[in-house]
């Protein structure tokens, strides 16, 4: 591993992305708008959007970063790009690091935005500080990232890599207790929702919520959803193969 | 590494991709200082035992040996480059970026990069996005993102497809020029009046080398004066042979 060499793919990655202005606009623009959109939706109810608010805050760059590392991915293994860095001094820990710190810049910049429109414009509010929703945000941002780099082993076309968000993403943001609170959902609901780990972000930002300080549950929280994210990295490590049949 | 040992040398190598066997125990060697050019029709197995030279194919068995050390492994990593048959870049980068990325993969400046964009004539066209390029152009950017890194063994998976007359020429003087330097420039092509250019030819048909010759050997040994004669010569022998 490199870190000069890791830090060249990041900046490789973030210049594909540049040159792509639409999508950085989308990226940059859509989950404040949305945020905007929800906020007047919940107008009679402030206590209800600084809750929902408050999820999308993770929900949305947990989304993009999937999508965006899915698609990206699967592009480099189908175009022959991934293969010829197998012949180049790049050690696969450099290409994911590089992904991870494109897209975690990415996840930074655009909860940044969003999280501005939705405290100041919006009147979001918590009794912990905005930036440990930030920083929960990009941790889970990660995780997103690192289950597509996973998925994207599995797609043959970019069509199918998009494919994969209904299957790994929209359960996890159904019963993350986004919709609906887990507490009056089925016990084996329950169950299930306890074994996703977008589940614990949401837990994580409900502490921010209602805590002035750093709790242990908030750091228990994070520390699963970190450690789900090096679980799904692993595992997309070992899809990355330099040699193939 | 003494100074004569071939830097490429294949033994028995057997591949197998998808239940079929596409390299039936192939052996042979690849010097330094020559251009050698790798033919056979299509499908005869060129891009898997270039493959299985850079270390990117899975091998059923047999060695692989560049530069003394297993093919792949991580020293060759910085001397080897490999120019896939499709051409291999960021549709969605520069030409520039493209080629400095490469570059700073194995150390290099980008003024390295642009004097690689300028050694295959695609000075014009460096701050273009390479989706943009035409398809020969794509190519000539694959091929400057390997020569950048002045590699000592050079893998080119038919690099001069859908090129003209002029910059094929260009291509094959730089490559002339590579060997004449010392390194090692493994050529593949499947038009034959490129196998003249070549310094030694292996002919590869299903999966085994059917000839390894130099052109004017080649020519003398089957009685022919242009090496397409001599190939279909050879096929036609071998088919009689049964
Ligand atoms: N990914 C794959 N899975 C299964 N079989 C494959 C795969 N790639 C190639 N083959 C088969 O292996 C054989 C050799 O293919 P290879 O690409 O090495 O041929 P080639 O000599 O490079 O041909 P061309 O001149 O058309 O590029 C062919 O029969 C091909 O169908
Ligand atoms: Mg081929």
């Amino acid at each position: 591993m490199s870190l000069r060499i890791t830090l060249v793919t990041a900046a490789r990655i973030l210049r594909q992305l540049l040159n792509d202005r639409r999508t950085v606009a989308l990226i940059l623009a859509v989950p404040a708008l949305i945020l905007a959109l929800i906020s007047a939706i919940m107008d009679g109810s402030p206590q209800m959007f600084d809750r929902v608010g408050l999820i999308l805050l993770a929900v949305f760059p947990f989304t993009i970063m999937f999508l965006l590392t899915s698609i990206t991915m699967q592009r480099e293994r189908a175009a022959g790009t991934l293969e010829r860095l197998m012949t180049t001094p790049t050690a696969k820990l450099d290409l994911i690091g590089g992904y991870a710190i494109a897209f975690g810049l990415c996840a930074a910049v655009q909860t940044g935005v969003a999280a501005t429109v939705a405290y100041l414009w919006l009147g979001l509010d918590t009794v912990g500080s905005a930036w440990l929703v930030a920083l929960i945000a990009i941790v889970t941002s990660v995780f997103g990232m690192a289950l597509g780099l996973l998925v994207s082993a599995f797609a043959a076309t970019e069509f199918q890599a998009v494919q994969f968000m209904p299957v790994l993403i929209v359960p996890q943001i159904f019963l993350c207790g986004l919709i609906w609170p887990r507490e009056e959902m089925a016990g084996w609901l329950q169950g299930v929702s306890d074994a996703l780990p977008l589940t614990y972000s949401v837990e994580a930002l409900q502490e921010v919520q209602t805590a002035t300080e750093v709790t242990a549950a908030m750091l228990r929280d994070l520390g699963i959803i970190a450690g789900a994210a090096v679980v799904a990295t692993v595992l997309g490590a070992a899809t990355l193969r330099r040699r193939t049949g | 590494m003494p100074p004569d040992s071939p830097t490429v040398s294949v033994e028995h190598l057997v591949v197998e991709r998808g239940h079929r066997t596409v390299l039936l125990d192939v052996s042979t060697s690849i010097p330094a200082g020559a251009v050698t050019g790798l033919l056979g029709p299509s499908g005869s197995g060129k891009t898997t035992l270039m493959r299985s030279i850079v270390g990117t194919q899975k091998v059923k068995s047999g060695t692989v040996t560049v530069l003394g050390e297993p093919a792949g492994s991580k020293p060759l990593r910085r001397r080897v480059a490999y120019v896939t048959q499709d051409a291999s870049i960021y549709p969605d980068l520069s030409v520039k970026s493209n080629v400095s990325y490469f570059a700073a993969l194995c150390g290099r400046s980008k003024e390295d990069a642009m004097a690689a964009i300028d050694a295959v004539g695609m000075h014009d066209h460096a701050n273009q996005l390479a989706g943009n390029l035409s398809g020969g152009q794509k190519t000539r950017t694959s091929l400057a993102c390997a020569l950048v890194c002045e590699p000592e063994v050079l893998v080119l998976d038919e690099p001069t497809v859908g090129l003209d007359p002029v910059i094929r020429e260009e291509l094959w003087n730089h490559f002339h020029d590579l060997a004449a330097a010392g390194k090692t420039v493994l050529v593949s092509s499947h038009v034959m009046d490129e196998a003249d250019r070549c310094d030694r030819l292996l002919l590869l048909r299903e999966g085994r080398f059917i000839a390894d010759d130099t052109p004017g050997d080649l020519r003398a040994s089957t009685g022919t004066d242009n090496l397409e004669s001599a190939f279909l010569h050879l096929i036609r022998e071998l088919e009689k042979a049964g």
